[in-house]
C-alpha cells in the first residue's frame, strides 16, 4: 500500500482509537450532573480516574502524527481553527484538573464548582470535536496558499454545530453504556434509563446528520461509487447501531459497550472515506485544498514513521489491555481515589 | 497600536512553556526518586520505604496531571502559532513528535494509572515494574522532544527541498538527525537539571519535616536520599555544561559569544563573571572576568581566538544583554545549588545535617533556585537561538501562523494568563494540604512522637511550607 494512504488509515486509527476511549470519558463528563450526591460524583470520576489519561494520550498522539504525516494540513487546520483551539485547549486543561483537584478538600463550594467545571469541559471538548468533524465535511475557506481565509464566526454553521451536537449525544450514549458496566444498585438502576434516552437523542440526531449530509455535502458519498467495498463500513455501522438497543433490552451491557464502540469506530471510518484523498477541502479556491498527496511529508519520513508504529503499536495495545483488565469491574471508593 | 503577531505569539509561547516546564523537570527528577525507594523498599524490606514511595506518588501524581494538562497545549501550538514554521520542519520534528506518543506518552500514562491507582490491585513486584516504566516514560518523553529541540539549534541529516513551491526541511538521514551535534549533550543537561530539581523538591519538603520535627525517621531518609540524589547530580552539571559550550563555542558562534558578552574577537578571551554587555558600547561593562579562562574552556589553550559578536551581521545576533544574563544567572543559581547539595551531602555524616537549622533552612530554599536554574537555562538556549527558530534557515519572524491575526493571539495569551495564574495558585494549595498531611504513619497516633507534637503546638499554623515561599 502506498505510505499516503497508510498514514491516511493509521491517522484514522489513532482518531477511532480517540474517539472510543475519550468519548466514554467524555460522556461521563457530560452524565456527571445526573449524579445525586457526593458519593455519586465521586464514583463517576472514579470510574475513568485511572483511564482518561491514557485515553487523552490518543489525540495527544494524534496531533504528532498530523503533524509528522501530514505537516501542510496540521499548519493549515489548526492555525484556521485558532479560537476554537484555545476553546479546546482551556476545556482539555479544566477538565484534567477538575478531576484532580475535587476531592481534595471538603468545601461544598470547592466541590459543586470543579463539578461544573469537569461537566462543562466534557461537553464543550465533544461539541467541539464534532464541530470541527462538521467543518472539514463542509470545507473551510482556504487560499491557495493554504491559508485560512474566513474568521471564528464562519466556523460556527448550524451544519457544524449539529455535528457537534451529535457527537456530545454520542459519547453520553457511549459513557451511560460504560457507567452501566462500573455502577451497581440504585445508580445503576438510574444510568440504565438514560442509556435509552441519550439512545434515542443520539439516534434522532444521527438520522437527521445523516440527511442534511447527503443533501448538503454530495461529496460525501462520491468514492463509494468508485470503492463499493466502502458500503461494508455502512453495513457494519447500520448493524452495530442496531445491536445497541437490541443489547439493552436483552440487558446484556457489555455487549451493548462492544456495540457503541463498534458505531464510533465505523462513524469515523465513515468520515475518512468521505474525505479521501483530501485532508481538509478549501471551499474558495480549489488549489488550496489539502489532500493526502499536497500535504504530505517525504515518503523517506513516512517509511520511518510507519516503523515507529510498527514497533510502538504492540506495546501501546499492550498497555492500554494490562489497565483496562487492572481496572476492570465495579468502582470502588478507597484512599487512593479522586 | 499594533498588535504585532511575531510578538506576541513569542510571548505565548513563553508563556505557556515556562508554566510547563515547571513540572516535566518534578516528574522526572521525582520519578528517579520514586524507583530509588520503591526499589530500596524491595531490597531491604524495610517498610518505611514504601511509606514514602506512596506518599511522594501522591505528590507526583498531581505534577504529573498539570504536566499532562499543559502539555497538550505546547503540542497544539506549534500549529496554532508556528504554522509556518510547522510546514517547514514538520517533515523534521514531527517524527520526532510522534515517536514521543508512541514510546514515551502511552507508556507513562498507562502505568502511571497502576503507579498511582493500582497500590491495592497489583502485586508489589508489579507495582515496582509499573514505577520504573512511569520514570522511564519521563525519560523517552524528555529524550524525543531535546532531540526536537537540538535539531532547531543544530540541524542536521536533512535537505531543503521544494515543496509545491514552499521550501521546507526533509530528513535525509533519521540517526543524523537524532544525533544531531548537540542532542545527547543537550539531552544530559536537562536530565541532570531534572535530577537536581527532582531532589531539590524532596529535600526542600522533607528537610521542613525535620526543621517542624515531624514523621522522624521518614523524614531524614527522604533527606538523606534526596540529599545524596541531588549532590551527585549536581555534580555531573558542570561537567556537561562545560562540554555543551563547547559545542555551542563551534556549531552556534553568535550564541556562545552573547552567553559570554563577547563583543571583540580575541586570543586570550576572558570568562566574565559577572557584568552588564552594553550593545552601545560594544563591551561588557562593571564587569569581573577571568583572562584568557574562556579560550581555554573552549579550545583547551589560553592563546587560542574565540569568535566574537563582531564577527557576525547585526541581523543574525541574537539579544546580547538577555542571553549574557539569563546564562549567567543560571551559572550561578546552578553553582550555589551544588554548593547546597555538596555541604548537606558531607554533613549527611553522622547526621549532623539534621540539626543543623541554617543548612536545613537553605535545603527548603533550595527547590526555588533549582526551578529557576531550569526556566532561566531553557531561556537562555532559546534566547541565544535568535534571531533563528532553526538555526541559520528559518527566522522567527518569518514562522508565524499568516492566517492567525494579533487580536487572537493576544485574545489567547489573556485566557491562559488567567487560567495558568489560576492553575497555579491552585496547585500551590493543594500540594500545601499534601505536604501538610505529610506521609501516613505506620502506628504512631502523634506524628514525629513527643518532639513533633510539641512542636506543632508551638506553631499552631502547621507552619505551611508554600505559605513561606509565597512570603519570600
Amino acid at each position: 500500500m502506498n505510505l499516503r494512504v497508510l498514514w491516511f488509515v493509521l491517522l484514522g486509527v489513532l482518531l477511532a482509537g480517540y474517539a472510543v476511549l475519550d468519548g466514554f470519558d467524555l460522556g461521563v463528563g457530560i452524565l456527571h450532573p445526573g449524579a445525586r450526591d457526593d458519593r455519586e460524583r465521586r464514583i463517576f470520576m472514579n470510574s475513568i480516574g485511572p483511564l482518561w489519561d491514557g485515553n487523552e494520550v490518543w489525540l495527544v498522539t494524534f496531533g504528532g502524527a498530523l503533524f509528522a504525516a501530514f505537516p501542510e494540513a496540521y499548519a493549515t487546520a489548526f492555525s484556521a481553527f485558532y479560537p476554537a483551539f484555545m476553546i479546546l485547549l482551556c476545556a482539555l486543561i479544566f477538565r484534567a484538573v477538575s478531576m484532580e483537584f475535587r476531592s481534595k478538600r471538603d468545601s461544598r463550594v470547592w466541590r459543586r464548582a470543579w463539578d461544573g467545571a469537569f461537566f462543562l469541559s466534557s461537553l464543550t471538548a465533544a461539541v467541539l470535536f464534532g464541530a470541527a468533524v462538521g467543518d472539514s465535511m463542509l470545507g473551510i475557506p482556504l487560499t491557495a496558499a493554504h491559508e485560512y481565509a474566513g474568521g471564528f464566526w464562519d466556523l460556527l454553521r448550524p451544519y457544524a454545530l449539529l455535528v457537534g451536537a451529535l457527537n456530545a449525544a454520542m459519547f453520553a450514549m457511549h459513557g451511560a453504556i460504560y457507567l452501566h458496566l462500573k455502577t451497581e444498585g440504585e445508580l445503576q438502576r438510574r444510568v440504565r434509563r438514560w442509556m435509552w434516552h441519550s439512545f434515542g437523542v443520539f439516534l434522532t440526531l444521527y438520522l437527521l446528520t445523516t440527511i442534511v449530509t447527503l443533501i448538503r455535502v454530495p461529496r460525501a458519498i462520491a468514492n463509494f461509487a468508485e470503492m463499493p467495498w466502502l458500503w461494508g463500513l455502512v453495513v457494519a455501522e447500520v448493524l452495530a447501531l442496531a445491536n445497541i438497543p437490541r443489547s439493552l433490552y436483552l440487558r446484556r451491557s457489555g455487549q451493548a459497550f462492544v456495540s457503541s464502540t463498534a458505531a464510533i469506530a465505523a462513524l469515523v471510518a465513515l468520515f475518512g472515506a468521505a474525505l479521501y484523498p483530501n485532508l481538509i477541502v478549501s471551499s474558495l479556491d480549489p488549489a488550496g485544498t489539502l489532500t493526502i498527496a499536497n500535504a504530505a511529508s517525504s515518503q523517506r519520513t513516512l517509511g520511518i514513521m510507519a516503523f515507529i508504529a510498527a514497533a510502538g503499536l504492540p506495546f501501546v495495545l499492550a498497555y492500554t489491555a494490562i489497565i483496562y483488565w487492572v481496572f476492570r469491574g465495579k468502582v470502588e471508593l478507597g484512599k487512593f481515589s479522586y | 497600536m499594533t498588535l504585532d503577531p511575531v510578538v506576541l505569539a513569542r510571548v505565548q509561547f513563553a508563556l505557556t512553556v515556562m508554566f510547563h516546564y515547571l513540572f516535566p523537570p518534578l516528574s522526572i527528577g521525582l520519578g528517579a526518586l520514586l524507583v530509588m525507594m520503591e526499589g530500596a523498599y524491595h531490597w531491604t524490606g524495610d517498610e518505611e520505604w514504601e511509606r514514602l514511595a506512596r506518599f511522594w506518588t501522591k505528590v507526583f501524581a498531581v505534577n504529573f496531571a498539570l504536566g499532562v494538562a499543559t502539555g497538550i497545549v505546547m503540542e497544539f501550538q506549534f500549529g496554532t502559532n508556528w504554522s509556518t514554521y510547522s510546514r517547514f520542519v514538520g517533515d523534521v520534528f514531527g517524527s520526532a513528535l510522534a515517536a514521543e506518543g508512541v514510546f514515551a506518552f502511552f507508556l507513562e500514562s498507562g502505568f502511571l494509572a497502576v503507579l498511582v491507582f493500582g497500590w491495592d490491585r497489583v502485586s508489589k513486584r508489579a507495582h515496582f515494574f509499573a514505577t520504573v516504566m512511569v520514570a522511564l516514560g519521563a525519560t523517552f518523553s524528555a529524550v524525543w522532544i531535546v532531540i526536537a529541540n537540538s535539531w532547531q539549534q543544530t540541524p542536521a541529516g536533512f535537505a531543503l527541498v521544494a515543496h509545491h513551491g514552499v521550501m521546507r526541511a526533509e530528513i535525509t538521514d533519521f540517526w543524523a538527525m537524532v544525533f544531531n551535534p548537540s542532542s545527547v549533550q543537550r539531552l544530559v543537561h536537562v536530565m541532570l537539571g531534572a535530577y537536581a530539581t527532582g531532589a531539590a523538591f524532596v529535600a526542600s519538603v522533607s528537610a521542613y519535616y525535620v526543621l517542624k520535627g515531624r514523621h522522624g525517621n521518614l523524614a531524614r531518609k527522604s533527606l538523606a536520599l534526596s540529599v545524596l540524589f541531588g549532590a551527585a547530580a549536581c555534580l555531573a552539571i558542570p561537567a556537561s555544561g562545560d562540554t555543551q559550550a563547547r559545542t555551542v563555542a563551534r556549531t552556534q558562534p553568535a550564541k556562545l559569544a552573547a552567553f559570554e558578552g563577547l563583543y571583540r574577537t580575541q586570543a586570550r578571551a576572558p570568562l566574565s563573571l559577572i557584568g552588564w554587555p552594553d550593545d552601545a558600547r560594544r563591551e561588557t561593562r562593571f564587569g569581573v572576568a577571568i583572562p584568557g579562562l574562556l579560550s581555554f574552556l573552549v579550545h583547551g589553550r589560553v592563546d587560542a581566538p574565540v569568535t566574537g559578536l563582531d564577527a557576525f551581521k547585526a541581523e543574525d545576533l541574537p539579544p546580547v544583554a538577555a542571553s549574557f544574563l539569563l546564562y549567567h544567572a543560571m551559572v550561578a543559581l546552578g553553582v550555589l545549588l551544588a554548593a547546597l547539595f555538596a555541604v548537606s551531602a558531607w554533613r549527611l555524616r553522622g547526621g549532623r545535617l539534621f540539626g543543623d537549622r541554617l543548612l536545613l533552612r537553605a535545603l527548603v530554599a533550595g527547590v526555588g533556585a533549582a526551578t529557576a536554574a531550569n526556566q532561566l537555562g531553557w531561556c537562555a538556549a532559546e534566547v541565544g537561538r535568535q534571531p533563528w527558530i532553526v538555526y541559520g534557515l528559518l527566522r522567527t519572524k518569518d514562522a508565524v501562523s499568516p492566517s492567525v491575526p494579533g487580536r487572537d493571539i493576544l485574545a489567547s495569551i489573556v485566557m491562559f494568563g488567567v487560567v495558568y495564574a489560576l492553575l497555579f495558585v491552585l496547585w500551590l494549595g493543594l500540594l500545601d494540604a499534601k505536604i501538610r498531611r505529610g506521609p501516613e504513619e505506620a502506628e504512631a497516633p502523634r506524628p514525629g512522637g513527643f518532639l513533633g507534637a510539641a512542636a506543632e503546638l508551638a506553631d499552631p499554623s502547621g507552619g505551611s511550607l508554600t505559605g513561606e515561599e509565597e512570603g519570600r
